[in-house]
């Protein structure tokens, strides 16, 4: 614990930080850059929500990780130590008792409060990036708000899959201003996003942070007559019978057996210690695991 | 009557070297103007100016606004002049390619610039997209297909109709006809004819080619080492040009 300083970064560092994360707080959706700094793990890892994470946290704070919705993923497991070992900070798989967590692809099936601070992991934060490869371009095009070129890709779906094909890292316009990528979250995690938490996005590679404030206006892009629509797999999770949650289909043997289970995996866990199965469950047993 | 574009005095020096100088004309609605001259006569500098892909480092362009009557487009705000040229201008490039986005359906190249002026409705931007294709005689079925799939002709028809789908009043169009084989040339400058007279489309035109601008051009311009060194009705110029480089213009067209 002495060989490092409180979660790993150097006092300078977290105060660019958290500049940067304040600047993103008062222009909701605006990426802000910053000079990410290198991590003791490769980019696409997550470097860019550790930074955050690190700038945030505090001696008092609990810690949690998902990946995919699930604490106990190699992703998640390794920052989790990360933090335990250069933090020292109480880590938990609970997300009620989390104060900070760190996500990548997912956000809790349970709703965050107003004391919890939610750290995204984000690859690519540009959302116009795929459409116009210019930097130069892309900045001018959120500076003038010039957002047309965004629907020209639900368009392109549209017309080649019959519907918005878009699944997952689906454009939002952030109060009725910036285009924003709500990180790889699947869309069905879209109305989420308009929560109490403070929601923080970081991208290591990019060096882009950007934020949205509690109760910030997140509109899903869509058509007059192809509207937003959330989606999941159309099942019940086979562990605990959720009809609500977010589903990942699992393939179980080589005969076309699969079974769906929710894929934040406390959500699953807690249902199950209150006595809920699913029709693949196990009744609940203390240690069981 | 007002002119559309009232250009003044332009000029756009390259370091020491002249771009061009001293361009000035009026362009009236309805009218189509073209720019003929060598390569390096400063044609396409002089079409970047007026179109504010460059800044000139002289003079002024003044456009009709639909609001606000003539305004000088290269002092006016950079949004204001960017909502311009997806509203009421248009430019047709050289090379098809560089107008158009090739990994997008020739549908949605169509329907970016209604989605830039906020249309929201998938059906209606489809509608359009498949009526302005037919105009350029591209067929409903090639509508999910991607330009890269296209022939030159058919790639230009599309920059085209992609450029013409808001209705613009005035089209800067850069060598439309350039690389492209005579044939294709010559249903290009017939589906571009009946488009001008139909929709009463102004239009600046430049190009090397004289047979564009016999077809197409009302007024002629005719340009050497960034100067404007004649300028006329087309049938004018053409048929008793003044100028020795004009007159040499002209007699270096081969004869079939």
């Amino acid at each position: 614990m002495s060989d490092y300083n409180f979660a790993y970064l150097d006092e300078q560092t977290k105060r660019m930080i958290r500049r940067a994360i304040l600047k993103g707080l008062a222009i909701p959706g605006y990426q802000v850059p910053f000079a990410s700094r290198e991590m003791p793990m490769p980019y696409g890892w997550g470097t860019g929500g550790v930074q955050v994470s690190a700038a945030v946290l505090t001696p008092d704070d609990t810690f949690k990780v998902i990946d995919q919705g699930a604490d106990d993923t190699t992703n998640a497991v390794s920052i989790r130590r990360f933090f335990q070992k250069t933090a020292g900070v109480a880590v938990t798989e609970a997300t009620a008792e989390a104060s900070v967590i760190q996500t990548r692809h997912r956000i809790p099936e349970q709703d965050l409060r107003s004391d919890q601070i939610l750290v995204y992991q984000v690859p690519i934060p540009e959302p116009l990036r795929f459409l116009e490869p210019s930097e130069v371009e892309t900045r001018k095009m959120h500076g003038l708000e010039e957002y047309g070129l965004m629907h020209v890709k639900l368009y392109e779906d549209i017309s080649q899959h019959g519907d918005i094909a878009t699944a997952y890292a689906y454009p939002v316009k952030v109060e009725g201003r910036y285009m924003m990528d709500p990180s790889p979250i699947p869309k069905f995690d879209n109305p989420k996003l308009e929560m109490a938490g403070i929601q923080l996005f970081g991208a290591g590679r990019e060096q882009r942070i950007y934020a949205l404030p509690p109760y910030t206006k997140v509109v899903s892009l869509d058509f007059e007559d192809y509207p937003f629509q959330p989606t999941k797999a159309d099942h019940a999770c086979d562990l605990c019978g959720s009809e609500v949650s977010y589903l990942d289909e699992l393939i179980v043997d080589d005969q076309g057996g699969r079974m769906f289970m929710c894929s934040d995996t406390d959500y699953c866990a807690t249902r199950r210690r209150q006595g809920h199965v699913g029709t693949q469950g196990l009744p609940h047993k203390e240690d069981a695991a | 009557m007002t002119p559309l574009l009232q250009v003044e005095n332009v000029a756009k020096f390259y370091g020491a070297r002249i771009g061009c100088t001293d361009v000035s004309f009026n362009l009236y609605p309805g009218e189509v103007m073209g720019v003929v001259g060598e390569s390096g006569s400063g044609k396409s500098t002089l079409l970047n100016c007026l179109a504010g892909h460059l800044v000139p480092d002289r003079g002024a362009v003044r456009f009709d606004t639909r609001a606000e009557g003539l305004r000088d487009t290269i002092t006016m705000s950079e949004p204001e002049r960017r909502m311009l040229g997806r509203t009421d201008w248009a430019f047709v490039h050289q090379h098809a390619r560089d107008g158009l986005r090739m990994n997008v359906s020739a549908g949605g190249n169509v329907g970016e610039r209604l989605m830039a002026v906020n249309a929201r409705h998938y059906g209606k931007i489809r509608a359009s997209a498949i009526d302005w294709l037919g105009r350029v005689e591209i067929t409903e079925d090639w509508i999910d297909d991607r330009p890269t799939a296209f022939s030159g002709g058919m790639q230009q028809r599309l920059q085209i109709a992609r450029n013409l789908v808001t209705g613009p009043r005035l089209v800067f169009m850069d060598e439309p006809t350039g690389g492209l084989d005579v044939s294709v040339q010559a249903r290009l400058l017939d589906l571009l004819r009946g488009l001008v007279r139909e929709i009463g489309l102004s239009a600046i035109i430049v190009t090397h080619d004289l047979a564009v601008v016999r077809l197409l051009a009302d007024r002629l311009m005719v340009m050497k080492d960034g100067h404007v060194i004649e300028a006329g009705l087309t049938d004018q110029v053409l048929d008793d040009p003044q100028h020795a480089y004009t007159q040499l213009l002209v007699s270096s067209v081969l004869q079939v």
